[in-house]
């Protein structure tokens, strides 16, 4: 998917190995102070990247400007080699397939069975039905689901939730997995599982976003941090820390 | 599009009638409710227009010729008159047969004490019309006629009669009117409900990177599915309400029966299967297509 050297308006030339750029980004609503503020940022392919900061800090709008679910108001953003501020209506769908995503509240089907839920996005993307029954079970074996296939998602505890939702993400082999608040919403043990689990998925060469709350795994992993306050970086560091700015 | 993601947007959109139980139900029913109302109506006005056609169908003019006109020249005059667009039918009655017609009505047997034909002169052609309405311009034009002695006419059943006409057909514009705009108000309503439980869906299937037509294609099939189910219901009632009223009327009211002749289920239901399924199908497609829209923009 990746188209190689790109020139920009930036005359930066994006390196080959660079799956999303961000030049100079300014997201602003209606009202109030942009929710991002000049944000440049370089995240190479195969990177696991923590992206931090209390409440309003811009890491949301940050998260929808990589979906194209935003349009920034000034600045350049290029993922996989699009360019998100021009790219037509019609190729959203075909650039949305070489992301994976997964959120806090899960966003799972709750009127299908676990099986359903990830065959869902394999059907999306209209995957041929015999690849569909290969692949299903085998990303249900990765996330430890395997034998829970047929169970409906109300049967499923929140960690088992979040599995299905990160199967779901992954089964289309995305080049680039965004995960928000991926933890929020879950117990410690099950906190862990899952960011052990898009560790395994980040060896396996996928590149991972995490947007997180939770110092403690932060701190833990030992990953590059990004410190986002008030809609600007201070701060992005290889195996950084996320520290408490106040 | 591959065959299969056809076939799955086809089934989802079956499936998605049984996983929205309750709102299937509300749209069906809301359907069904506006087409009930819709087929009665249309019942009775199909059958007050019988009425008025079989009336209309009654009135005649009447062209008497001057004495002395020949048989000819009045079958000329007929032949002239049958190009006429207001014409449906021309009788020409010689007479003789308007003397054996008056004879048998009104004088029978003491009628043989005429030698001689007293009606001699009264040779007419009774003229039928297409349209009442345009009674008015044949008179004119008949009465321009040189051997034309008189032509007569019933201008008051004519207009009464175009009055109906006109009458019905404005009461029925504005009836459907009225039933199609709360039929798409309560329609739009139920949808944008359904789609409100449903907004999750839409945008993770947006978010994984569905195309609007892939987004789209099942709830569309499910609107079309919902207005073919909330048709056929209506429908089904309407058929034996309308039997069962028919034989009730003309069993109870047998003077009224002579009067109003009403239509066989089948003649209503020649128009109404396919204009209700129309509607019923229409509101269903445009209903999901238009409400999904305004969500494919994540």
């Amino acid at each position: 998917m990746e188209r190689g050297y790109r020139r920009k308006r930036s005359n930066r030339q994006i390196p080959e190995d660079e799956v999303i750029t961000l030049e100079n980004v300014t997201k602003s609503y209606s009202t109030g102070a942009p929710a991002l503020n000049g944000v440049t940022l370089h995240i190479k392919r195969g990177e696991f990247v923590f992206i931090v900061g209390d409440s309003g800090s811009g890491k949301s709008t940050l998260i929808k400007l990589l979906l194209r679910e935003l349009v920034p108001t000034d600045g350049e953003i290029t993922v996989l080699g699009y360019n998100l501020r021009r790219i037509k209506h019609s190729k959203i769908p075909k650039f949305r397939r070489n992301l994976g995503i997964v959120f806090q509240d899960f966003r799972l089907l709750k009127d299908r069975n676990v099986y359903e839920n990830v065959a869902f996005a394999q059907r999306i993307v209209q995957t041929p039905s015999r690849d569909i029954k290969r692949n299903v079970p085998s990303i249900l074996a990765t996330v430890n689901l395997a034998g829970k296939y047929k169970n409906k998602i109300n049967q499923l505890s929140g960690g088992e939730q979040q599995r299905v939702a990160l199967a779901r993400a992954l089964v289309n082999k995305p080049a680039i997995l965004l995960a928000d608040e991926p933890t929020g919403n879950l117990d410690p043990n099950n906190s862990w599982e899952i960011m052990k689990l898009m560790e395994q998925i980040n060896e396996n060469g996928t590149t991972v976003i995490v947007v997180t709350h939770n110092r403690e795994i932060v701190n833990a992993m030992k990953k590059r941090v990004i410190t986002m306050k008030k809609g600007v970086i201070i701060e992005d560091e290889e195996e950084g820390m996320y520290i408490d700015e106040d | 599009m591959r065959i299969n993601s056809f076939f799955y947007t086809i089934g989802q959109g079956f499936k998605n009638l049984g996983r929205n139980k309750w709102y299937t139900l509300a749209s069906v029913a809301t359907i069904s409710a506006c087409l009930f109302l819709f087929g009665i109506f249309y019942a009775i006005i199909t059958n007050f227009e019988h009425v008025v056609k079989t009336a209309e169908e009654g009135v005649s003019v009447t062209v008497f010729f001057n004495e002395g006109t020949t048989e000819d020249q009045i079958l000329a005059v007929k032949s002239d008159l049958e190009n006429r667009t207001e014409v449906r039918e021309i009788v020409y009655v010689s007479a003789e047969e308007a003397w054996q017609g008056f004879k048998d009505e009104y004088l029978g047997e003491y009628s043989d004490g005429f030698t001689e034909n007293p009606l001699a002169d009264s040779a007419n052609l009774q003229i039928y019309l297409n349209d009442v309405s345009m009674q008015t311009a044949l008179v004119t034009y008949a009465e321009s006629i040189s051997v034309v002695r008189e032509v007569n006419r019933s201008e008051v059943t004519a207009n009464t009669l175009s009055g109906l006409n006109k009458l019905i057909a404005y009461v029925s514009a504005g009836i459907i009117v009225i039933l199609l705009l709360v039929s798409i108000f309560l329609i739009s309503n139920t949808v944008t409900m359904g789609i409100q439980v449903r907004k999750d869906e839409i945008n993770i299937m947006k978010y994984i990177g569905a195309t609007d037509f892939f987004v789209r294609a099942p709830f569309v099939v499910e609107g079309i599915l919902i207005g073919i189910i909330g048709s056929l219901i209506p429908l089904v009632i309407v058929y034996f309400v309308y039997k069962n009223a028919i034989s009730y009327v003309a069993s109870k009211f047998t003077m009224l029966s002579s009067l109003l002749n009403f239509l066989p289920v089948e003649i209503v239901y020649n128009k109404l299967v396919p204009i209700s399924l129309a509607i019923g199908i229409g509101i269903g497609f445009f209903g999901s297509f238009t409400t999904v829209r305004k969500h494919l923009h994540v």
